[in-house]
């Protein structure tokens, strides 16, 4: 219970921070935004339906990849100034529930992303779901939370390194392979309704596990990267 | 020029032998492993000469999976002794370091044969197959931890380098998995199963499977020797500013 109370204030904080700046939501929405509006320059989607169906999935999973990446350095680097982070490791609160507060705060964030986006793809895309649409609302929590998981975790581990902008991505994708390509295929399975629910099913159990044993992972070695010398 | 103490010099000059002996016997190794599959082993019936190109393509590709366990593993020990054993952890740091190079070296060779290979075979000179793809992830994954390590400095470059060696090796199997159920297009295994190889080909095949590994193990002992003598020289340039520092306030 008080480890749950500590993640709260983090979370708590770091929800505050971003009301009063409101810096990275924005600037992942104008970026996902963009990606978007490139994409349908580049492919004309209102030209042909069953194509747009194709790619829809792998291009919304880019922009959403893309923007979190921006807006990921900026939570820890927040946390650099005014020597904030070595209060943090002085603190006496378990390193992970900063972490795990951190990764919550980007899942919000990078969901509310996902939701301004969603009418944005049917309008600028002209999609219509074959599949079962509902079955998104499994797919992208999970595959935003193997993204931020991630992507909070590599941060503050590229946070002292040099070049820590390049560090992240760098990092990020070649680890998130396996997930991008089960959300991509699920994603497009659904919007084509060519997967049937048993193949949807097996990329979402796939994703889950990757889910939870990143998390683990992250969980159990965060303290070493905060600390490490 | 030898900074080490004293007893040291004989033990240094007895693996220096050792390594002779070992790059020697894996010189001649490799010389019967190329005779065999050059001009011994019979030509394969439906793909001619092109065949023997699969002697240095599995040669690597077989080792180059033995090696990243070898760094995961040395990672690991890093970790765990990394407060308990500040020697023992740099040890393990340098096997982690070497045989992450050797892996990139040995990862590279295999992807390279391998297109060369598929180039006539299948028409294609790349397919997103499940081992194709697991061994372009692993060579990512390997300059991704060589970068890290190049762009933290030393002491955090090794933790930072070890967590990433430990997502690396869950990563792996995962894509592995992944892929396998949704394409497969790689050959089947060569050992076992369907594409079994025939017996007439195994001299070439065991020939150059050991003279690789041979090569891969001189290498990573030579490359961990380098490091361990680039760590005892940065040891001795501190201890050395220490004294002088030391010097100075007297």
């Amino acid at each position: 219970m008080i480890y749950l109370r500590h993640v709260l204030t983090h979370l708590k904080k770091d929800l505050r921070l971003e009301w009063r700046s409101r810096d990275s939501i924005n600037g992942m929405l104008f970026f996902s935004l963009l990606v978007v509006v490139v994409f349908s320059l580049a492919f004309d989607p209102t030209g042909n339906p069953a194509m747009t169906r194709q790619i829809t999935g792998g291009i919304l999973w880019i922009a959403l990849l893309f923007a979190s990446v921006t807006a990921l350095n900026q939570s820890w680097t927040r946390e650099v100034r005014n020597a904030v982070l070595e209060a943090q490791r002085m603190a006496p609160a378990p390193p992970s529930a900063l972490f795990v507060g951190k990764a919550v705060a980007n899942l919000l964030f990078v969901t509310l992303v996902e939701v301004v986006l969603a009418p944005l793809f049917v309008i600028f895309y002209n999609l219509h779901v074959l599949g079962n649409a509902w079955l998104l609302l499994a797919v992208l929590p999970l595959g935003t939370w193997a993204l931020v998981v991630n992507g909070t975790f590599f941060a503050a581990l590229g946070l002292r390194t040099k070049n820590r902008e390049l560090m992240l991505p760098l990092l990020l994708f070649p680890i998130s392979v396996p997930a991008l390509l089960a959300m991509v295929n699920a994603t497009t399975g659904i919007l084509t309704g060519e997967l049937d629910p048993i193949q949807v099913n097996l990329w979402i159990r796939l994703l889950a596990g990757y889910d939870i044993l990143f998390t683990t992972v992250c969980l159990l070695l965060f303290g070493t990267i905060l600390n490490a010398e | 020029m030898d900074p080490m103490p004293s007893s040291a010099p004989t033990r240094s000059s007895g693996m220096t032998v050792i390594a002779a002996l070992w790059a020697a016997a894996t010189l001649v190794v490799l010389v019967i492993g190329f005779r065999e599959a050059i001009f011994l082993v019979p030509t394969e019936a439906t793909m001619g000469n092109l065949q023997r190109i699969f002697y240095y393509h599995v040669g690597h590709a077989l080792w180059a999976m033995v090696f990243p366990y070898i760094n995961c593993i040395a990672s690991l020990a890093y970790l765990y002794w990394r407060r308990r054993d500040p020697l023992k952890a740099l040890a393990a740091d340098a096997w982690a370091l070497a045989a992450a190079e050797v892996s990139i070296l040995y990862v590279s060779i295999g992807l390279i044969t391998g297109m060369m290979w598929a180039r006539p075979i299948w028409g294609i000179w790349w397919t997103w197959d499940a081992r194709l793809t697991t061994f372009l992830l692993l060579w990512l994954l390997y300059v991704s931890y060589l970068i890290t390590r190049k762009f933290s400095s030393t002491g955090q470059g090794h933790t930072l380098a070890a967590v990433i060696s430990v997502f690396a090796a869950i990563d792996v199997p995962i894509t592995y998995m992944s892929i396998s159920w949704w394409r497969t297009q790689h050959p089947s295994p060569v050992l076992r199963g369907d594409g079994q190889l025939d017996a007439s080909f195994y001299p070439a095949f065991w020939w150059n499977l050991a003279g690789w590994g041979m090569w891969g193990l001189f290498l990573l002992g030579l490359r961990y020797g380098l490091e361990r003598r680039r760590q005892r020289a940065e040891q001795e340039a501190a201890l050395e500013a220490i004294e002088a520092s030391l010097e100075l306030t007297q």
